[in-house]
């Protein structure tokens, strides 16, 4: 199986770091080996946040990614900044919501979801990243759909598992969104 | 066997600080250390420990030196420039023969420097943080695992040996998060022997002092102390070796470094180039022995660092400079790519290894 490197980047709290914990999590449930390393710093307090997932079948070496085959962008700046990092193939997940231009390279692969502008519709503003993630692991298959649920049972706190039903709700809306 | 948990390694650093049986801790927040109290500020309370955010690292490190006479287990945390902070105590604790473990995650330097990862407190930690002639024991943890395994492992021999130990990780084994299997829990252990807990007058006083004014005693005491080190250099080294079976090059690098080289090896191996590691894990004492019996297999040594080449020295020292010692490093925190190190090692071995 292949080995899937991911970067999710954009701004600080927009939930990147939650959602790459949330596949990091899946991952260790599914009994793959994997790595999650966050960007750290003042750049986490509202300007620029990425964390770096690494899910494999073979015990993971270096767990920063320089070249992810999968992507996921919630900012023009972080889109400026990996695009060209992407391996040849890779997937990109764009928010169109919030970046204003289209992928410029041809041989990757591009998903546009208006995540932000969906999940304010659902009333979950603050879902913008699940909805993303699901139609990241619906295309990539990085880890399996019904680990996700798997995932936020172990994540989310006991006494905010109300929370669970919204995010597997964005989950749902980004695997099922048909541009 | 505990399940398996997903954690930062400052997390499980914490984590496995209480499992061993450490009640006391005393710290100092700084980047990119400062989980390491964040855990421990939530947890020690509900267990009957103590957190104590400290005025400053100096006072930090004085209170665990309090403790520590006390027989307990200690700890403190910070990064590199928290850590020159804590020097003087931390020569204290060795003068008074006292056990205590000191985590430093490390940060790009010298003054402030940066947040971003580094090991550029190679130096501070293997040749004795402080003044004095002494040594800490220094351990390099290269995953979350080993971030938690050897938290036991630093706690047990600082008591064993009387002696203030290091866990010396960099900013990413901190930050970052992989599967860990926690150790057993053990209680907190008795008082040992020579411990400073109320005499009920009924014994001669424990006196823990680093101060000694007579010469003749002094002379003695650090003799002493060398004596333990030296059982210590005998017995206690770790490391790993990588594909050192046929290896005409071998890598040693420690930490995130380590890791980076990892991916270089497997790579230039399928490109046909015969490179292995060796992964120091104790720093202090340093792995002598499997370095100087690779001397007389390969034909370099390649030391992948993020400083300027601190621990090159030592493998220089422990080959005898028999076989040249390259160099591949970034700093300031900078991390060399997989690649970086692939072309480095391409670069040797068609130079003929």
């Amino acid at each position: 199986m292949a080995n899937h490197e991911i970067v999710i980047a954009g701004f600080g709290g927009q939930g990147l770091l939650f959602a790459g914990k949330v596949l990091a999590y899946a991952a260790l449930l599914e009994q793959r080996e994997l790595s999650w390393l966050p960007s750290y710093g003042p750049e986490m307090r509202g300007g620029t946040a990425n964390c770096n997932v690494i899910i494999s079948d073979t015990p993971v070496g270096s767990p920063i990614v320089d070249t992810p085959n999968i992507l996921m962008v919630m900012n023009n700046p972080s889109l400026d900044k990996y695009e060209s990092a992407v391996a040849r193939g890779g997937k990109v997940f764009v928010d169109s919501t919030l970046i204003n231009r289209q992928l410029s390279r041809t041989d990757v692969e591009a998903f546009y979801l208006p995540a932000t502008a969906m999940a304010g519709d659902m009333g979950l503003p603050t879902l913008a990243n699940m909805i993303l993630l699901g139609a990241l692991v619906k295309e990539t298959g990085c880890i399996r759909e019904e680990s996700i649920l798997s995932a936020l049972k172990k994540i989310v706190p006991e006494k905010r598992t109300n929370l669970i039903d919204a995010n597997m709700k964005a989950v749902a809306a980004g695997r099922n969104y048909r541009a | 066997m505990q399940e398996k948990v997903l954690m930062k390694g400052n997390e499980a650093i914490a984590e496995a600080a209480i499992l061993a049986g450490c009640r006391h801790y005393f710290g100092y927040p700084i980047t990119p250390q400062t989980e390491v109290a964040a855990y421990l500020a939530k947890k020690m309370p509900k267990i009957g420990g103590t957190f104590l955010q400290a005025e400053s690292e100096i006072a930090a490190i004085n209170m665990v030196y309090g403790v520590a006479s006390t027989g307990k287990l200690a700890m403190t945390s910070s990064s590199s420039p928290g850590i020159a902070l804590k020097c003087e105590g931390i020569s204290y604790l060795a003068g008074a023969d006292l056990p205590a473990l000191i985590v430093n995650v490390q940060r790009g330097g010298p003054g402030l420097g940066g947040i971003q990862p580094s090991q550029s407190d190679y130096f501070l930690a293997t040749r004795g943080p402080g003044h004095g002639d002494f040594h800490v024991l220094v351990f390099a943890p290269a995953s979350v695992q080993e971030m938690a395994d050897l938290t036991g492992r630093a706690f047990d021999l600082a008591m064993k040996y009387r002696m203030p130990a290091m866990l010396l990780a960099d900013g990413t084994m901190g930050q970052m998060m992989e599967p860990v299997t926690l150790p057993e829990p053990r209680d907190p252990q008795a008082a040992p022997d020579w411990a400073a807990v109320g005499t009920e007058c009924k014994r001669s006083h424990h006196v823990i002092n680093s101060l000694c004014l007579d010469p003749v005693q002094l002379e003695r005491a650090n003799f002493e102390r060398f004596e333990r080190y030296a059982r210590i250099e005998e017995n206690e080294p770790m490391w790993e070796e990588f594909m050192m079976e046929d290896a005409e090059i071998c890598v040693v690098s420690t930490g995130i470094t380590a890791r980076v080289s990892r991916n270089a090896i497997v790579e230039a191996r399928r490109q046909g180039v015969k490179v292995g590691m060796i992964r120091p894990i104790t720093l202090w004492p340093f792995p002598k022995k499997p370095l100087l019996a690779a001397a007389g297999k390969v034909k370099s040594f390649l030391c992948v660092e993020l400083n300027m080449g601190q621990m090159r020295e030592d493998v220089e020292l422990a080959v005898r400079c028999q076989k040249p010692v390259e160099l591949c490093y970034r700093v300031g925190g900078m991390i060399p790519s997989p690649d970086e190190v692939l072309d480095k090692i391409k670069k040797m071995n068609e130079e003929g290894g």
